[in-house]
């Protein structure tokens, strides 16, 4: 099953950073993010993006992660030659990650 | 017990006239904010200013006054906004103009300054010996628009300022409270924070068909915080406009460019998100509360502009069958014929294939039915910047068969970095003139 399934996302940016909320539709699905959508595999995914790391922040009571991502530092806003030099359309990719679940979860 | 209407009508500088014409004729609204300067804006507009080629405020202003002046003026609203850019006492005096030709007279405007901190910081480089300084703006906070909230204005134009002050110094200037109380100021921040991007929070950047279906997104309304002396908020929109307002979409908003959630940093407070509460109250109407706050950083976020040269880019177009290797051949084309422009300095993509996530991300099921090549590049000289636009239309003659709708443009880039400054070295002033 893809994360978009249960969950929703959005994008937001500060210079070379970019910030990707994933808030989970129901609440008692906020476990399952907390347990397959890791930093690690977060890093993994935006491997080709990033110059570190991502970051995970848990925010259980709005059963939401908040995951920042730091671009190398030619890639900010407004130093980027990207079209999407933002990384508005960035959520999406994590919506579309395979967390392993039958399809009946959501 | 007392309460405070605020709407937020604009989130960008480019944004919609009419919702927030909705909001000053049927808001009943006590303020009306219009978050209008993004990061490079400013810069942008001090380049423009120093070039005599522009004012240095928004050139939106005065379309945005004249909207609603007459409804501000007749509900009594007043209209907080950051549409000063680099020369808030310019913006000033168009509104002034502006008032008495349109017979408001005794309108009281004032102007904060004093973010400008481009003389603190002298030698101070990206790094980068081809880039140079242009800009340096303190994040001011609530202060000095409380100040001339208290002095009487009816408009308050500012420059650079943090966007959820835009919001918080209006309800310290209702309710009284005190500059070191942490919680309410944490929770006045959020609520502010969630108005700073207007349309964002009424169901923009939202909808996803068949998973956040959002209606009447051609006519989104733009949102009303009616806020308590606890700060305790309700979160609408006017009866009748597009959109939808729920507790989904303030969950995005609420992390919206935002790092660590139980530390965003302004200059009025440390605010902390992770304890905020959001409840559905009848349809578009969500009530807030339960943020928190912790005491303000001893130092001020400087965001510095550096002029960094020129920025070109071209764009072509394959279609039908060998669309691809068509588009293909003409990026290889461009390589050899570019190959003087630095690694790092030129960037190319398939615009329908790999041009948002690069070609890691991006997985390909089938050939495409059309292709977009762009090539972007950053130059020192704007001839070169030239060359590189040259070569993409001269694609249309010496390159592959059947090559469309070329467009290329070339601009002078502004690229934006962050520094801290101590607190006590800015000094923001202001003053009130009357139309």
């Amino acid at each position: 099953m893809k994360l978009r399934e249960i969950a929703h996302a959005r994008a937001g940016d500060k210079g070379n950073i970019v910030n990707i909320s994933v808030i989970a539709y129901n609440q008692e699905n906020y476990a399952l993010l907390e347990e397959h959508v890791t930093a690690e595999r977060v890093s993994q995914l935006f491997a080709s993006l990033i110059a570190r790391p991502a970051e995970r922040f848990c925010v259980p009571g709005l059963g939401a992660l908040n995951f920042v991502l730091h671009r190398p530092p030619s890639e900010s806003v407004t130093r980027s030659l990207a079209l999407d030099g933002h990384g508005k359309t960035l959520a999406f990719v994590l919506l579309n990650l395979e967390i392993g679940l039958a399809d009946s979860a959501g | 017990m007392k309460t405070v209407r605020i709407g937020a009508g604009a989130g960008f500088a480019g944004d919609r006239i009419d919702p927030a014409v909705d909001l000053a004729r049927d808001g009943r609204l006590k303020y009306l904010v219009f978050e209008c300067l993004a990061e490079r804006t400013i810069a942008l507009a001090q380049l423009a200013k120093r070039q005599g080629s522009s004012s240095g405020f928004d050139p939106l202003l005065r379309t945005r006054m004249e909207a609603v002046l007459p409804f501000c003026r007749s509900n009594r609203t007043r209209i907080i906004t950051n549409m000063g850019a680099a020369n808030p006492q310019g913006a000033v005096r168009e509104t002034i103009l502006l008032a008495r030709s349109l017979g408001l007279f005794g309108l009281c405007v004032a102007w904060v300054t004093g973010d400008d901190v481009l003389h603190l910081l002298p030698g101070h480089t990206s790094g980068d010996p081809r880039e140079e300084l242009v800009s340096a703006n303190a994040y001011l906070g609530i202060e000095p628009i409380r100040e001339c909230l208290r002095k009487g204005a009816d408009v308050v134009i500012t420059g650079r300022v943090a966007d959820p002050s835009l919001f918080l110094a209006p309800m310290v200037h209702e309710f009284g409270w005190s500059l070191d109380d942490w919680q309410r100021l944490g929770q006045g921040t959020a609520v502010g924070h969630l108005l700073e991007c207007a349309g964002q929070l009424t169901g923009g950047y939202f909808a996803d068909p068949g998973y956040k279906d959002v209606a009447g997104l051609d006519r989104l309304g733009f949102p009303i915080a009616e806020i308590d002396e606890s700060g305790a908020a309700i979160l609408t929109k006017l009866i009748g406009s597009g959109g939808a307002l729920s507790v989904r979409n303030c969950k995005e908003q609420i992390l919206y460019e935002v790092q660590d959630p139980s530390r965003y940093l302004t200059p009025d407070v440390t605010a902390d998100f992770t304890t905020i509460q959001f409840a559905q109250d009848g349809p578009n109407k969500v009530l807030v509360s339960g943020a928190g706050g912790r005491e303000r950083p001893t130092s001020l976020k400087v965001s510095t502009g550096f002029h960094t040269g020129f920025v070109a880019e071209g764009q072509i177009s394959y279609a039908g069958p060998g669309a691809l290797p068509r588009a293909r051949l003409a990026r290889q084309i461009l390589e050899n014929r570019l190959h003087w422009i630095a690694v790092g300095d030129l960037r190319m993509d398939f615009i329908g294939i790999d041009s948002m996530h690069g070609a890691m991300l991006s997985q390909l099921a089938c050939e495409p039915y059309e292709v977009r090549l762009r090539a972007a590049g950053r130059f020192v000289e704007k001839c070169d910047a030239h060359r590189l636009t040259q070569e993409i239309e001269s694609l249309y003659v010496n390159g592959p068969a059947g090559g469309g709708g070329a467009v290329t443009s070339v601009r002078e880039n502004i690229a934006m970095d962050a520094v801290l400054i101590p607190r006590r070295s800015v000094a923001p002033e202001i003053g009130l003139e009357v139309a």
